[in-house]
């Protein structure tokens, strides 16, 4: 069929005069192409000396011998030692129990290595070890890796030995003595019996010198009230698990409270066991981890949670400190009762910076006599005094100053007048900074000297009153540093290396264990006993706190990130790439707004067209200074707060990339995290990278099961009602939808069958399995503009979702009244509200990985059966074998595949830690580092799996009941994720699948997954 | 017709009688030579000296071996001084207190005693207090016995000779026979030829002239049907081997590069019977086998700073093997005259035959350990390697045929006991292939 259709290029055409469509009409090219010019060139055409023909025979050549050479495999070369260290078997991976502490985080752990180089962080599980690597801390192995540390000493900012600075810093000490000049040591918490008895030492020595302990985020309200009552400077060590009744005001206490390390102890009691779980308060201006996991969150200003505190205080204690008005006077009544009759089973923690606030907290707690409040093996962990600092500060500014000697502090980028601080240093005559990094604070000082990371530093640790821990190097010192303690062995004229020196020291801490058993161990415990409880003026305390007022303007509320925490580890890229667990946003910090206030100041947050969050930016002014950072409208923040975390923001000894956020430690004045500020919104637009754009769960319970402790106690032998299977129509009939498939099973009742059991209940979201399964599988680090197109490569994610109702059941009761598009209950418009989270929302956590189905949907789309199943459960990816299709990725369900768009290692558009010979070093040797164009995902760490295998069959043993372990099994120390093999009856995960809060992840779709979870019980 | 069949088997009962004829008069030479050869090696044994003491050179011998080789040679300083004519330095007397209890000797401030152990570093010589006066003296006998010199290569040259006589040289001799054979051939033919054709002269029969046929080739070309099949062969074996050659990239058997110190398998594991896991010990715990660290070397080779005269070949030179040793006393740091280590040391940079590609998981003790396979099975008989080499192709295709056709070794293993009960009664077997234990699976070596 013939067609008369004309087709025409532009209205031009209807013109038939047109001079234009006759140009066109004659040109077949509108711009003329200059072939005449080129071939015009006669001069160079004749000139050249090479034919047409024997181009052409370069080409082939070339292409040939190019060809030819690339079937020519590279010659490896192996280099075996010459002398091998006894323990050292290539191959075999040694483990070393050490413990860290750097002034913020702190752990007992046992580090991996591998031939001489450590390349994990695993929790220390022996008795005793009671403190657990959180997600900063696993990644500090990284940390030791960093091309951008101090590499040698520096004097006046050339390098030199630190033989010429020793002598220098002595002669400088012998100036200061006889002239009298005051010598400083700032150092962060040290928490080390042998390095305070060195400085001890060196005070003795030099009577003109000081010692000034200084943290970065303080806690020195908790510490001054705990020092007014107790008479020692130390924090409680709570034990959360003795407690039943939970109320905190301002306490983030899963976060990074008073250190934190508080989760083990706190999911304890999560796990409903006879119908028994803790009941948790939460009143609080941030929304937190802890905020998150509370049964009950109150959002509120601090200056309301005083009188909320003081409110409770009168409750417990019988008092009648008169308070005025306090905003939700109900919720805080109804806590503070709870507490009342929980009595010593009740607890009531606060992380209001303010004496009085902390001495009443004091006060509660002694009143109800808690039993997880206990003066036994005090915290030590923190000692900073704010007036110390002050009072430094102004000696160095009036000149004051002979001799500064810093170490692990940089106060230049932490303190609120930093600024301030490196004018002073300048009138200091000698300073001294023993740092990692020449940080901001070491670019400025005379002599800055490398200090050695924890991993290669002998030391001695007393975290709480008690317990003696020791540091082990792992790894021989990559560069030439020197450690704080050995300077001051050398200052104090001891020619003792620092190890002889804890040796000889420790006789007194070792309980009877000989030095080589504790050196085995990491740790060693004494008894102790509790410190004497003094009281204090209480009612003063109370009185005064009720006088508070509320701010003008924005109280800001200035909090540490999961991910970074005080910034030291600011040039880790695994940190910086940690999405943080409730914005889901990596790469920043930001200022967390309420959505009322966000609306009020014309704040907003969208996605944009390529999947992006973008937010407005905003400028927080406290007192003179301001700061203009990106805004994240944050559900469950209190309205009149606003919060901005610190430890962003850092530009020494920074890779570009890492140069990210803004210094939130300028607004930290007075050591305090609140501060009255003003918001005004600013220009433009950020890009954040922001893993997760869909904030709410719709109402699909399927996803998220959650029931109520009353349901869930008084239903518990009916959980078809708070745990429904999906069902669907066979024949007719309603049948459940896990009894219908499509597929035939295998039999997998031989040999070991893998299953990964994860508790919404116990899970806080601390992200400390996602960091370590990065480790432990070399997942690479793609950068931020990466990670806001949605290429993260995260194996393992904590998907966050908020309610939009004020509960999750609320959501699921409207999806389910849903009649109609449209009209009050029209799905249309129902949809689109649920869309956007509550203002006070409950929150939950999901740890998602490969949930290895038994009936995978990504294996049967995969073009080159490169992914296939094992029979131990496992999902298996052969690299290798992908060809790059992504169908699995697109195929699955549950959305865990992850695509290598780039080359993440060796390449420069990526210079994170593959980019550089030190970086690689932590690389796990058994994981392939993938290439470009093939998919992973979690393997159910599959090395792991299959180690534990061999060395059963090596021993000629069976596999031991809880030997099967994943990274982030390893890693969770809430108990929330479980390993093992269900075919072994003793195993708890087999337990755990048999039990009734067990349910699969979009069970409806039938794919049998290895991987379950547990209904969430609240206890509301 | 006949008649050429009759011709034809004329001369097929040349050839084959010319054939038979020449190999077996080549056996025969091929087996005079060996006594020849003998004589050669026996002679500078005769030649050696008798003993001038009155002890027994010979069970002297054995006793030194057994007893003082660990740190005496007879011409060379090891850990203890060069025992041959030790008997001239010293009376005997004072040897056999010497050796019954040398500290006690040293103790009574013997000036002699004192200056020896003065001079080997203070480290004092193991008592032999079992050792009679007898046995001393057939030591002694041993030790004072003449240097022998060395064989004038001779020996070295035809034990080469011979071992070369029994393999190549004796096939290209007979593949050479049957050529000659084959020239005479058709020399016989042509002149068979040539007197056919003048008989046929002779008695007047006229050659029928051959008719001008169409070539060959051109009737080829004419039947489409032979042209078709014909390039479907060709594209199909071309295809073959294009095939083939394509799959040989990247695979390395045969791969023997040259290593920077000269070290033979054959030696070692070969001639000296050394475990492969004295060195490789490794190989028992760990993944890798691991390449011996050179203080694994210097156990031995300590002692031992010189081959054996008769570890020469007609290749390899003890000279040459000497400069070996030398090489690894170089790369440790050990002085042979001092007999201390200098503290300089120079890894060795050794080429890797075996490259197996990172996205292979490969452990050497699930195989050696657990499966109690023979490393030959996999690295070849090393044991007969002068130079290293890669054995097996390490192809996928390779481990799978294994994994196969293996039985897992289960037996006195507890990990097993439950599995192969299972196991056996779900696939009907007795004994259980590594792939029925799930050996095939993608996952247990790709991650």
């Amino acid at each position: 069929m013939s067609s008369n259709k004309k087709y025409w290029k532009s209205v031009e055409e209807l013109n038939e005069n047109s001079s234009i469509v006759e140009t066109l009409r004659n040109n077949e090219f509108v711009e003329a192409i200059p072939t005449d010019e080129f071939l015009s060139d006669k001069d160079s055409l004749s000139s050249s000396s090479t034919t047409r023909r024997d181009f052409l025979k370069y080409v082939g050549f070339s292409t040939a011998a190019a060809t030819l050479a690339a079937c020519e495999g590279p010659v490896h070369k192996s280099i075996p030692y010459v002398l091998q260290p006894e323990q050292i078997i290539p191959g075999v991976a040694d483990y070393f129990a050490t413990s860290m502490f750097d002034g913020f985080d702190f752990a007992n752990l046992l580090v991996k290595t591998r031939e001489g180089r450590p390349i994990k962080i695993e929790n220390n599980t022996i008795a005793g070890a009671k403190f657990t690597a959180n997600a900063r801390v696993h990644a500090s192995v990284l940390s030791l890796y960093d091309s951008m540390r101090l590499k040698v000493t520096k004097v006046g900012q050339k390098e030199a030995s630190w033989a010429a600075a020793d002598l220098k810093i002595k002669a400088s000490l012998a100036e200061a003595k006889a002239k009298g000049g005051q010598v400083v040591l700032l150092t962060n918490t040290l928490a080390s019996p042998s390095t305070e008895k060195l400085i001890a030492e060196f005070i003795a020595q030099n009577p003109t010198a000081k010692h000034v302990v200084y943290d970065s985020v303080s806690e020195s309200a908790a510490l001054d009230a705990f020092e007014a009552v107790y008479g020692e400077r130390a924090l409680v060590d709570y034990d959360f698990s003795k407690a039943n009744t939970i109320v905190s005001i301002g306490a983030d206490f899963l976060g990074d409270w008073q250190g934190g390390g508080f989760d083990s102890g706190y999911a304890q009691g999560r796990v409903p066991q006879k119908g028994k779980m803790s009941k948790h308060f939460q009143f609080e201006a941030n929304m937190t981890l802890s905020g998150a996991a509370a049964d009950q969150r109150v959002p509120m200003t601090v200056a309301n949670q005083k009188l909320a505190l003081v409110k409770i205080y009168n409750v417990i204690t019988g008092s009648s400190v008169s308070t005025g008005k306090v905003a939700n006077e109900d919720a805080v009544t109804k806590a503070a009762q709870q507490l009342k009759a929980a009595g010593s089973k009740g607890l009531l923690v606060s992380g209001i910076q303010d004496k009085n606030a902390q001495l009443l907290v004091l006060a509660i707690n002694q009143a109800l006599s808690s039993e997880a409040f206990s003066t036994v093996g005090t915290r030590q962990i923190r000692k900073g005094s704010d007036a110390k600092v002050a009072q430094l500060l102004t000696d160095m500014t009036a000149g004051s100053v002979h001799t500064l000697i810093m170490s692990g502090v940089n106060p230049v980028y932490t303190l609120a007048n930093g600024k301030a601080f490196a004018e002073g240093l300048k009138k200091v005559k000698l300073s001294v900074a023993f740092s990692l990094k020449e940080d901001e604070t070491a670019a400025l000082t005379n002599i800055a000297v490398p200090a050695p990371h924890y991993l290669e530093s002998w030391n001695d640790l007393m975290l709480t009153k008690g317990t003696y821990s020791l540091v082990q190097p792992t790894i021989r010192p990559l560069f030439s540093s020197k450690q704080f303690q050995e300077g001051l062995l050398s200052w104090n004229g001891n020619g003792t290396a620092y190890y002889d020196y804890i040796k000889a020291n420790s006789a007194v801490y070792l309980n009877g264990l000989t030095w080589n058993k504790a050196v085995h161990d990491g740790v060693s415990v004494g008894a102790t006993s509790a410190t004497a409880g003094g009281s204090a003026d209480y009612s003063t305390a109370a009185n005064a706190l009720a006088q508070s007022k509320p701010a003008n303007g924005f109280e800001l509320v200035l909090y540490t990130k999961t991910g970074l925490g005080d910034g030291q580890q600011a040039n880790n890229p695994w940190l910086q790439e940690f999405p943080d667990p409730i914005t889901r946003v990596s790469w920043d910090n930001y200022i967390t707004v309420s959505k009322a206030d966000a609306d009020k100041k014309g704040l907003t947050n969208e996605i944009v067209a390529n999947g992006g969050l973008n937010g407005s930016y905003a400028t927080v002014k406290v007192g003179d200074t301001s700061i203009t950072a990106p805004v994240i409208v944050q559900p469950g923040q209190a309205v009149g707060t606003i919060g901005l975390a610190l430890g962003y923001g850092k530009k020494a000894a920074l890779k570009e990339d890492m140069q990210v956020g803004v210094n939130a430690y300028a607004l930290y004045n007075n050591f305090n995290n609140v501060q009255s500020a003003t918001l005004t919104k600013a220009d433009g637009e950020h890009e954040f990278a922001c893993v997760q754009s869909q904030k709410t769960l719709m109402g699909r319970g399927d996803i998220i099961k959650e029931t109520t402790l009353t349901v869930f106690t008084a239903k518990f032998d009916e959980p078809e009602v708070w745990n429904p299977s999906p069902m669907v129509s066979l024949d007719h009939k309603e049948v459940k939808a896990t009894s219908v498939d499509l597929w035939e099973s295998f039999d997998r009742s031989v040999g070991h069958h893998f299953n990964l059991s994860i508790d919404l209940n116990s899970c806080t979201g601390c992200g400390a399995c996602v960091i370590a399964c990065h480790a432990e599988n070399n997942v690479p680090v793609v950068g931020k503009s990466e990670v806001r197109r949605s290429r993260d490569m995260h194996w393992l994610r904590i998907d966050r979702y908020y309610s939009s109702e004020e509960t999750f059941a609320g959501d699921n009761k409207k999806k389910k009244e849903f009649d109609g598009l449209f009209g009050e209950k029209g799905s249309l418009g129902g949809f689109g509200d649920m869309e956007s989270p509550a203002d006070n929302p409950q929150v939950v956590f999901q740890p998602v990985m490969c949930q290895h189905c038994n009936h995978a949907p990504c294996e049967t789309v995969c073009p080159v059966a490169a992914t296939s199943h094992g029979r131990q459960g496992q999902n298996q990816m052969a690299y290798n074998r992908c060809v790059g299709t992504r169908y699995c990725a697109n195929n699955c369900p549950y959305k865990v595949r992850r695509f290598n768009w780039f080359l993440y290692s060796n390449n420069e558009e990526f210079d994170f830690h593959m980019n550089d010979d030190l970086g690689r070093m932590v690389l796990n040797p058994d994981v392939n580092v993938r290439s470009r164009g093939v998919m992973e995902k979690c393997s159910m760490c599959i090395q792991k799996t299959q180690l534990t295998i061999l060395t059963a069959k090596r021993e000629g043993r069976e596999v031991a009941v809880e030997e099967f372990q994943t990274a982030c099994s390893s890693a969770c120390t809430t108990g929330a994720m479980v390993f093992g093999d269900v075919n072994n009856k003793e195993s708890k995960v087999a337990k755990l699948a048999e039990d009734k809060r067990m349910y699969h992840l979009l069970e409806s779709v039938g794919t049998k997954p290895n991987v379950f979870y547990h209904v969430k019980v609240r206890n509301t | 017709m006949k008649k050429m069949g009759n011709h034809n088997s004329i001369s097929r009962k040349i050839v084959f009688s010319l054939a038979f004829m020449l190999t077996f008069s080549f056996t025969s030479f091929s087996q005079a030579t060996p006594p020849a050869t003998d004589a050669a090696a026996t002679a500078p044994a005769a030649a050696a000296p008798a003993a001038t003491t009155g002890g027994d050179p010979v069970a002297g011998k054995a006793l030194f071996n057994s007893n003082c080789a660990a740190c005496h040679a007879l011409d060379k300083k090891m850990t203890g001084p060069a025992l041959r004519g030790v008997s001239a330095k010293y009376d005997m007397a004072w040897i056999y207190k010497w050796v019954n209890n040398s500290s006690a000797l040293i103790k009574s401030g013997d000036a002699k005693a004192v200056k020896v152990f003065e001079e080997f570093n203070k480290s004092p010589m193991t008592s032999f207090p079992t050792l009679t006066t007898a046995d001393v003296d057939n030591i002694i006998a041993y030790t004072s016995e003449k240097k022998a010199e060395p064989p004038v290569g001779m020996t070295v040259d035809d034990k080469g000779l011979k071992a070369d006589n029994a393999g190549g040289i004796s096939n290209d001799v007979i593949l050479g026979a049957l050529a000659l054979v084959m020239f005479m051939l058709v020399i016989m033919l042509f002149f068979v030829n040539n007197v056919l054709t003048k008989v046929a002269k002779v008695n007047g029969i006229e050659v029928a002239p051959k008719e001008a046929s169409l070539p060959i080739w051109k009737a080829f070309a004419k039947n489409q049907f032979l042209v078709l099949v014909a390039s479907i062969f060709l594209l199909l074996s071309s295809g073959y081997f294009v095939y083939s050659w394509m799959m040989q990239v990247g695979v390395d058997q045969d791969y023997a590069p040259i290593q920077p110190i000269h070290y033979s398998h054959r030696i070692h594991a070969g001639s000296n019977g050394i475990d492969c896991k004295y060195c490789h010990s490794a190989a028992r715990v760990s993944k890798n086998a691991g390449i011996p660290s050179l203080n694994v070397c210097m156990n031995c080779h300590k002692n031992i700073s010189e081959v054996a005269d008769t570890t020469a070949t007609p290749e390899h030179t003890k000279a040459f093997y000497d400069g070996e040793i030398q090489k690894l006393y170089d790369a440790v740091g050990w002085d042979k005259a001092t007999q201390k280590y200098t503290g300089k040391t120079k890894p060795v940079k050794w080429v890797r035959i075996h490259n197996l590609p990172d996205f292979a998981y490969f452990n050497h003790s699930q195989h050696v350990t657990v499966a109690g396979i023979e490393c030959q099975k996999c690295h070849g008989p090393v044991q007969e390697y002068e130079i290293q080499k890669q054995f097996a192709p390490l192809t996928m295709g390779w481990c799978i045929k294994c994994h196969r056709e293996t039985d897992v070794k289960m037996e006195g293993n507890a990990y097993y006991t439950k599995i192969h009960e299972e196991l056996s009664k779900k696939y009907g077997v007795d004994k259980l292939t590594a792939a029925q234990m799930g050996g095939l699976e993608c996952g247990k070596c790709h991650y």
